[in-house]
């Protein structure tokens, strides 16, 4: 078991024909997954190494039975595209494009709630549950099978939470990153949820970062219904404030959303804190009890 | 991205929201001579005898620094412009450093009856837009909302809608404004909220909004922030920019597409990806030592990205040694091991540089390293390479 993507997702890709959309279909393919297609305006009707090519999500569903999508549009367009997947009712959206403008990521929000669609990112490095789907730019061979969900706003220690995990002999059911910017489709407590339901989830690493209030919102939630061993980890306890870390959504302002604030809502609500993020892998280990 | 005041007040003029008139005097020749006719012109078009000479800097507090005036004839207002051009503001918004002069804006005088706060923010958890309105004008909004929380008042305006007239009649009623000030008020807030969606703002500041004696709403100072990912259908705003306001180190990265920001230590960091960087820096501080940047080179840098991430941290004199964390995914170590040692090369790297790589290729990449010949220190896992370059920069 896992959270939303298995070996029975079949994904699309949207901006396939672009050098990141085509080498990171090949790479989910690669990696096993099921990748049944592509969408570029205008060029329907071509394959790029295999995968056939669609001018719309609609028709691409219609011939492939779709139930997820990758996007990596341009952030100009990309906005346009995540509507144009939800409404061809795809279930799953995810969204890799960096650098979407918040305006166009507002309405695009408000656009989603009135759908089915759930939306992952943007800015994000995907979903995977190891061995079976991969959905993503993360690189698949640190990832294997097993127990540890993990959640994280940033791709990179996404992968160092995944590869200290591997390394301590523990595996991964499903790793999902939300992404860094501020106003994203799906949050900590949606995930959260999924792992709490997912009987093959054990326990769960989450890693926050400075900026909003997504990691207290998570922590209130923890405390009233999750019912599994967690570590947690927050980026930024150094940054300084009103400065943009990288991520459009890692920005502390008027003194609100910094990291020791994240840190104390999250041990209080009874997760186990990695205050150095070498040690986000023997942190859940230890919250478990092993 | 940040303007200056007065390019915020020419913005806003554009959307019908009403701010006293002035005009720009930069530095350079004559500067008295053209603050005077800037005055005079400002005198015989607004038939005002009241001028403010207010020094442009990206910072607020500058009136408590000595970088406002209100002047009451035309030789105060020759003095005022002396005095202020080329000043260094320090204000607690600009460090210890401060901030040069370089230009003035000088405007009308206002007759302020009452002063108000405005405030115009993306509230993330609910993904719609805030407006803050709050009877403490003048005053820090951070500081209003530590003592007095119930002297804010908040409408939140769905994307969808717009602003509407009740927004604007729940915060004129919350600032205790008359039948006839709401009116006025509406338009106002109206125009704020079309510039700050047409614009592609994050963050409005009007503080203060003035209530004049004869009744008017008034912007008397404008800050705005603008969403950097929204800049490209933005090119009235692009030019804008002053870059004398930023940091020559930020300048130089927002250049080679590098996200950097420059700190206080003397331990640089080239590190991949955003969440890591931070990180980075924290597990340096965590092992006693200081970071002297943010620096993400981003998911697929090259060997030239990583050549000019170089050169940006070298520039900063106070970098005693420099970490590289990579955990390659998408990079693979080897390459970025190539790209580690040709920057050392090409730059003749003095500082200790430790090396921590990881995941795709690392076996590859750390060979290539070891047999590089130069002085590099390997690391391996996050501590080892915090505590390594600890060490280092202490010498």
């Amino acid at each position: 078991m896992s959270i939303w993507v298995d070996r029975n997702t079949k994904l699309l890709v949207q901006g396939i024909t672009g050098s990141q959309g085509l080498f990171h279909a090949k790479g989910c393919r690669d990696y096993g997954t099921q990748v049944v297609g592509g969408v570029t305006p205008g060029k329907g009707g071509q394959s790029v190494e295999g995968f056939a090519v669609y001018d719309t999500v609609e028709e691409a569903v219609s011939r492939t039975g779709a139930n997820a999508t990758m996007i990596f549009v341009p952030p100009a367009f990309a906005a346009d595209s995540i509507c144009e997947a939800a409404d061809a009712g795809i279930p799953l959206i995810i969204c890799i494009t960096e650098g979407i403008p918040v305006r166009d990521m507002l309405a695009t929000k408000r656009y989603l709630a009135s759908t089915k669609s759930r939306l992952i990112g943007p800015n994000c490095p995907g979903i995977i549950t190891p061995g079976q789907c991969k959905i993503g730019i993360m690189p698949g061979h640190i990832h294997k099978s097993g127990n540890m969900g993990v959640v994280s706003r940033s791709g990179t220690l996404t992968y160092e939470a995944v590869h200290q995990l591997s390394k301590l002999g523990y595996g991964q059911s499903t790793c999902v990153g939300i992404g860094g910017d501020p106003i994203n489709g799906t949050n900590f407590i949606d995930i959260l949820e999924a792992f709490n339901r997912d009987p093959e989830t054990h326990g769960v690493i989450m890693i926050g970062e400075i900026g909003g209030s997504a990691e207290e919102e998570a922590a209130e939630y923890i405390k009233r219904e999750f019912k599994k061993p967690m570590a947690g980890f927050i980026g930024g306890a150094t940054a300084p404030a009103g400065k943009r870390m990288g991520h459009a959504g890692a920005i502390i302002s008027g003194g609100k959303g910094t990291a020791e604030e994240k840190f104390q809502a999250l041990q209080a609500a009874g997760v186990r804190i990695a205050r150095s993020p070498a040690d986000l892998a023997t942190t859940l280990v230890a919250a478990m009890g092993k | 991205m940040n303007i200056h005041e007065y390019q915020a007040k020419q913005l806003l003029k554009r959307f019908n929201v009403r701010v006293p008139e002035g005009r720009l005097v930069e530095e350079g020749a004559d500067l008295e001579l053209r603050a005077e006719k800037a005055a005079l012109e400002l005198q015989n078009e607004r038939k005002n005898g009241v001028w403010v000479v207010k020094a442009q800097i990206h910072a607020g507090g500058r009136g408590k620094a000595g970088g406002v005036k209100v002047c009451k004839d035309i030789a105060a207002v020759r003095a005022a412009a002396k005095d202020i051009m080329g000043k260094t503001l320090v204000t607690p918004q600009t460090g210890p450093q401060g901030k040069v002069v370089h230009k003035l804006w000088i405007e009308e005088g206002s007759t302020i009856a009452k002063e108000f706060y405005l405030g115009i923010v993306i509230d993330r958890a609910v993904s719609q837009v805030v407006m803050m309105a709050s009877t403490e004008g003048g005053m820090e909004i951070e500081e209003v909302a530590a003592t007095h929380p119930e002297k804010i008042f908040k409408v939140i305006v769905d994307p969808t809608t717009g602003f509407m007239p009740f927004h604007g009649r729940k915060l004129a009623k919350a600032l205790g404004l008359s039948a006839d000030q709401t009116k006025e008020a509406i338009g106002f807030f109206g125009g704020i909220y079309k510039c700050f969606v047409e614009t592609d703002a994050s963050q409005v500041e009007i503080n203060p909004m003035i209530l004049t004696q004869d009744g008017k709403i008034a912007a008397l100072d404008a800050k705005f922030n603008f969403d950097d990912n929204a800049l490209f259908r933005h090119k009235d705003l692009v030019e804008m920019r002053d870059i004398l306001e930023e940091n020559a180190q930020d300048v130089e990265a927002s250049k080679y597409e590098l996200a950097f920001i420059a700190l206080d230590g003397n331990i640089g960091c080239l590190v991949n990806g955003a969440g890591l960087a931070m990180a980075t820096m924290d597990i340096i501080k965590l092992h006693g030592g200081e970071p002297a940047n943010f620096l993400d080179v981003g998911g697929g840098a090259s060997k030239e990205k990583v050549a000019n991430a170089f050169k940006i941290i070298l520039k900063d004199p106070k970098v005693k040694a420099i970490l590289v964390n990579i955990f390659g995914g998408i990079m693979k170590c080897d390459v970025i091991a190539e790209g580690v040692i040709a920057a050392a090369r090409e730059l003749e790297l003095k500082v200790p540089l430790v090396v921590r790589l990881e995941g795709t290729n690392v076996e590859m990449g750390r060979e290539i390293l070891a047999k590089s010949g130069l002085k590099i220190t390997p690391a391996d896992g996050l501590t080892d390479a915090a505590q390594k370059v600890v060490a280092a920069a202490r010498g």
